[in-house]
């Protein structure tokens, strides 16, 4: 069995950052293990721009974004593998994998990053009444089919779920000649980002119908129709709002959720509502020295994101391998309060946060004019104005040494009125 | 005299403000950016509206059979489905660099196509 000091499962953004950071803090035996042909992840089916203006301040496309992590890699010299696929994790960090040419092989870490990304949830999860007809894709499929293996996947489409890659993918389609019909989304907002509304959709024409769904399709081959209906507050649909849509191609954007197979076979504890591990400040999972950041922990809309956390990850694996971090100490729980869903961390050692703690959240529905409070108890830690905040959007709280010094026990995040 | 105030989502980059546009003659007063790209965003979509165009070319003997690229700069928002003809006719040959031109000058816009990544050979 191999030996390694760091193994990052999965060499997308978030693999890829994480170990340049463990790298640049001194440890020098690193594997990235990557199951596709190419290290990237998702980015590489991302042509559009709109990465890395955080980062590298300018308008990366996806492919470019990963590039840049890539060759920075490469030159520091971080192994990685592709074709291999991870089986197995197990609490003492022996990592099984397979290779279609080397097999089946297994290494021994002494600290691991999880960061698979995630996968997006398909038509299982949504019931849709009907045959199961041919034109039937995920938007992320059919990105991957239209952006690296050239192929259309259809000439008239219609589009179920405003998430990002539907948009995306709709622009897309209207670029490479198909019609598309509409976007229906369930909700009474869009998940997506409103720049993408704007420049795919309402630059094209293409209508975004919200609080709408998909109540049958038809065709028995191929997909020749569907049928989209408006829904009440309780999401059922309203008797006489159908509207026939002749297409032949549907297009599901409802989700992204993150890959966790591996977490659960590790014994990691996940968050139900994120789907993904619950982590500490320094993104370790309930499991000593399983590390885990990306879209693994919960769906990013911004990759400079990713690369943000990734990177604390990283620095902080390589903590945990050199034996340098706290493990006793003052510990503060991060919970939600009205109108956030989730925070990421869930727990802080104090002591291990040197001079920032950016802390992720998303809300649960569309505010304008509230502010994002921080509270310990009775104590206001922070209180920031934001003017919009929506689920589609997720928002950020640093916090200060100095503000965890004033906590005792619990953070709660919430949303109040201005001035309430 | 009508109300010259405008909603205008900001789209320079994914935080995407929700602008208040008011145009008075040349002038146009904008509240809700959260930085000073917005205003001159604001200020070119009211006036020349431009894209960068983002899509793909064929790629012979390359590791995938299409190759990302995009228009250095943005070209005015009219010419997008022209310049898709343009570039649809393109094909070239692996391997290629990242940032390499594939079309200079785009329909006289003074602006090129050029990769958004390198792609070596076919298994090489
Ligand atoms: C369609 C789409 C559009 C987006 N648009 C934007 C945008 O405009 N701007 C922006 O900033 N961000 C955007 N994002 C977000 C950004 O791309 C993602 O947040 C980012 O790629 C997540 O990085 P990651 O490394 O966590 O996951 P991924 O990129 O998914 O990488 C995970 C990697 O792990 C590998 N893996 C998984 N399981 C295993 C296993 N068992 N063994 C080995 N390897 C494994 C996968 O093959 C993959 O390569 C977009 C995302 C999508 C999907
Ligand atoms: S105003 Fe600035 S921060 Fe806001 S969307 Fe435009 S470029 Fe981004």
């Amino acid at each position: 069995m191999q030996n390694y000091d760091l193994i990052v499962v999965g060499g997308g953004p978030a693999g890829l950052a994480a170990a340049i950071e463990a790298k640049k803090n001194d440890v020098d035996s690193i594997l990235i293990i990557e199951r596709d042909r190419e290290v990237g992840g998702i980015l590489q089916q991302c042509i559009h721009n709109g990465f890395g203006l955080h980062i590298f301040k300018e308008q990366l496309t996806g492919p470019e974004y990963a590039e840049r992590f890539i060759e920075e890699a490469k030159s520091m010299n971080i192994d990685y593998v592709v074709d291999t696929m991870v089986l197995d994790v197990t609490p003492e960090k022996v990592v099984h994998v397979i290779n279609p040419k080397t097999g089946y092989q297994t290494f021994q870490a002494k600290a691991v990053i999880m960061a698979m990304g995630c996968r997006e949830r398909t038509r299982g999860a949504i019931n849709i009444p009907g045959y199961r007809p041919s034109g039937v894709y995920s938007a992320g499929t059919a990105q991957r089919y239209t952006n690296m293996e050239g192929f259309m996947p259809g000439k008239k489409v219609f589009i179920l779920g405003s998430g990002d890659i539907g948009l995306i993918m709709a622009r897309r389609m209207v670029l490479e000649g198909a019609e598309v019909l509409g976007v229906a989304e369930l909700m009474p907002f869009s998940g997506g980002l409103k720049r993408n509304i704007v420049q795919c959709l309402d630059d094209y024409n293409i209508p975004l119908l919200l609080s709408h769904t998909i109540i049958k399709i038809e065709g028995k081959d191929r997909l020749e129709k569907v049928i989209v209906a408006q829904v009440d507050e309780n999401f059922r649909p309203i008797p006489g709002t159908e509207k026939e849509y002749e297409v032949d191609t549907l297009l599901l954007s409802v989700g992204l959720i993150p890959e966790n197979e591996l977490s659960k076979k590790a014994g990691i504890k996940l968050n139900p509502v994120t789907s993904g591990p619950f982590v500490n400040e320094s993104m370790e999972t309930s499991v000593e020295g399983i590390f885990a950041c990306g879209n693994v922990v919960h769906v990013h809309d911004l990759v400079d994101f990713v690369t943000q956390e990734s990177r604390r990850a990283g620095l902080n694996a390589a903590k945990y391998i050199k034996n340098e971090k706290a493990t006793e100490g003052k510990i503060v729980e991060a919970n939600t309060g009205f109108g956030i869903t989730y925070v990421v961390p869930s727990k802080i050692l104090v002591d291990n946060v040197e001079d920032e703690l950016v802390m992720f959240m998303r809300v649960n529905n569309v505010y304008s004019n509230m502010r994002l409070e921080v509270k310990s108890g009775d104590t206001v830690i922070k209180s920031i104005k934001r003017r919009h905040l929506a689920p589609g959007e997720m928002e950020q709280v640093k916090l200060k040494p100095s503000d965890l010094a004033k906590a005792e026990g619990e953070l709660v995040f919430s949303i109040v009125g201005e001035d309430a | 005299m009508a109300d010259n105030k405008v909603e205008l989502v900001c789209i320079a980059c994914p935080v995407g403000c929700l602008m208040e546009v008011e145009q008075n003659g040349d002038e146009f007063i904008v509240t809700g950016n959260a930085c000073k790209r917005g205003p001159e965003y604001a200020k070119a979509e009211l006036t020349h509206p431009t894209r960068t165009l983002c899509t793909t070319v064929a790629i012979k003997n390359g590791f995938l059979n299409r190759v990302p690229v995009f228009t250095e700069d943005e070209i005015p928002k009219g010419l997008i489905f022209e310049a898709m003809d343009e570039i649809n006719k393109i094909v070239v040959e692996a391997p290629v660099k990242v940032r390499q031109i594939v079309i200079e000058n785009l329909l006289g816009t003074g602006i090129n196509v050029v990769t958004t990544r390198s792609m070596s050979k076919k298994n090489s």
